[in-house]
């Protein structure tokens, strides 16, 4: 008998919660970006556990596109770093407010 | 079905001691990897705490029976992402220590602190009290004891239920590695090796500019020699210059 799925789910929700705080408190836009990657995973975590909960391969399937929507969003995001260190000098959230009013 | 603290229970009695340690190692693992995300002060330590965390999702894949995500996990997770994390952050020399004690908004950890344990309260309330593990089975077909294990009924799902989403992701692919390109692209024409090029490829794009000024002026001097083409980018940009050079102090001490 394995561990029940709301273990898992529990795990899952912490998992974002941290994520989510990294994202709020840290201002270095490679870090905020690593927190997402934590709340990515969370999610996925919670799609296996159901997948597993329901006996249904569509849970996997969605983390399989999750995983692929990640990298493309990695690549694309660092690719804005690079382009916006290039022409500010650093990687601080704060110090990139050229869109403001 | 029975709400609340019941859903836990049977961890203590049902589960096997290997399941138990398995679940118990990785969550450790995930938390504190979490965690070390979150509160390391160098960015080289947050991508390493970051393969910690992957690795413990990809060992609960394996707990709960999805062995092809976590392979791709680690391959494509801790072996592709986080590479080029790392690559970034050697390649842009962000790779210093961060003082995480200033802040310039003093409400704004508490305040984030608060919501995180909103969020955690909120999602654990629906994670075990909530009726799920009921309704009708969906299209893509069961996921335990098919045959050729979860490899073969995942890529049957993906190849039938899902086929169209996975040719849109080729098109998402393709969009991606072009918006990188584009965007790592220089907007200037790379300068031959030389102090001069030098100078000019240190300056970056104007900073004072739109990219239609940076290259207008890379068209109206750049074309005889480089030299020139510095000497207009100097005067383009003397007054930014200082404070540029000032950044890049910075950025090494």
């Amino acid at each position: 008998m394995t561990i029940p799925g709301a273990w898992y789910l529990a795990l899952g929700a912490v998992l974002f919660s941290i994520g989510g705080l990294g994202l709020l408190v840290r201002r270095n836009v490679l870090v905020m970006f690593m927190c997402i990657e934590l709340m990515l995973n969370a999610a996925n975590l919670t799609f296996v556990t159901f997948a597993r909960m329901l006996n249904d391969i569509g849970g996997q399937a969605l983390v399989f596109f999750v995983l692929v929507v990640a990298a493309a969003e990695v690549v694309v995001g660092l690719g804005l770093v690079v382009a916006i260190f290039r022409r500010r000098r650093n990687t601080t959230a704060d110090d990139l407010h050229m869109l403001k009013g | 079905m029975p709400g609340g603290f019941v859903h836990l229970l049977p961890l203590l009695g049902v589960s096997s001691l290997v399941d138990r340690i398995t679940f118990g190692v990785g969550a450790t693992i995930i938390v504190l990897g979490a965690i070390g995300v979150v509160i390391s002060r160098n960015p080289v330590h947050a991508a390493l705490m970051l393969v910690m965390t992957l690795f413990g999702v990809a060992v609960l894949f394996v707990e709960e029976g999805a062995n092809f995500l976590a392979a791709v996990q680690v391959i494509v997770y801790a072996g592709a992402i986080v590479v080029l994390f790392l690559f970034v952050i050697m390649f842009l020399g962000v790779d210093r220590e961060e003082n995480l004690a200033e802040e310039p908004l003093p409400l704004q950890r508490p305040l984030a602190l608060g919501l995180m344990v909103l969020g955690i309260a909120g999602l654990l309330l629906l994670a075990i009290g909530a009726r799920w593990s009921v309704g009708p089975q969906s299209v893509a077909g069961p996921a335990a004891n098919q045959p050729g294990g979860d490899v073969a009924a995942l890529g049957r799902s993906v190849f039938t239920t899902y086929l169209f989403a996975f040719e849109i992701t080729a098109a998402l692919l393709v969009i991606a590695v072009v918006g990188a390109v584009v965007l790592a692209r220089r907007l200037r024409p790379p300068a031959e090796d030389g102090p001069e090029g030098r100078v000019e490829t240190s300056e970056g794009p104007v900073l004072t500019g739109t990219p239609e000024e940076a290259d207008a002026d890379g068209d109206e001097a750049g074309i005889d020699s480089t030299e020139a083409m510095a000497r207009a980018v100097a005067e383009t940009v003397t007054s930014a210059r200082d404070r540029s050079e000032s950044d890049d102090e910075e950025v090494r001490s």
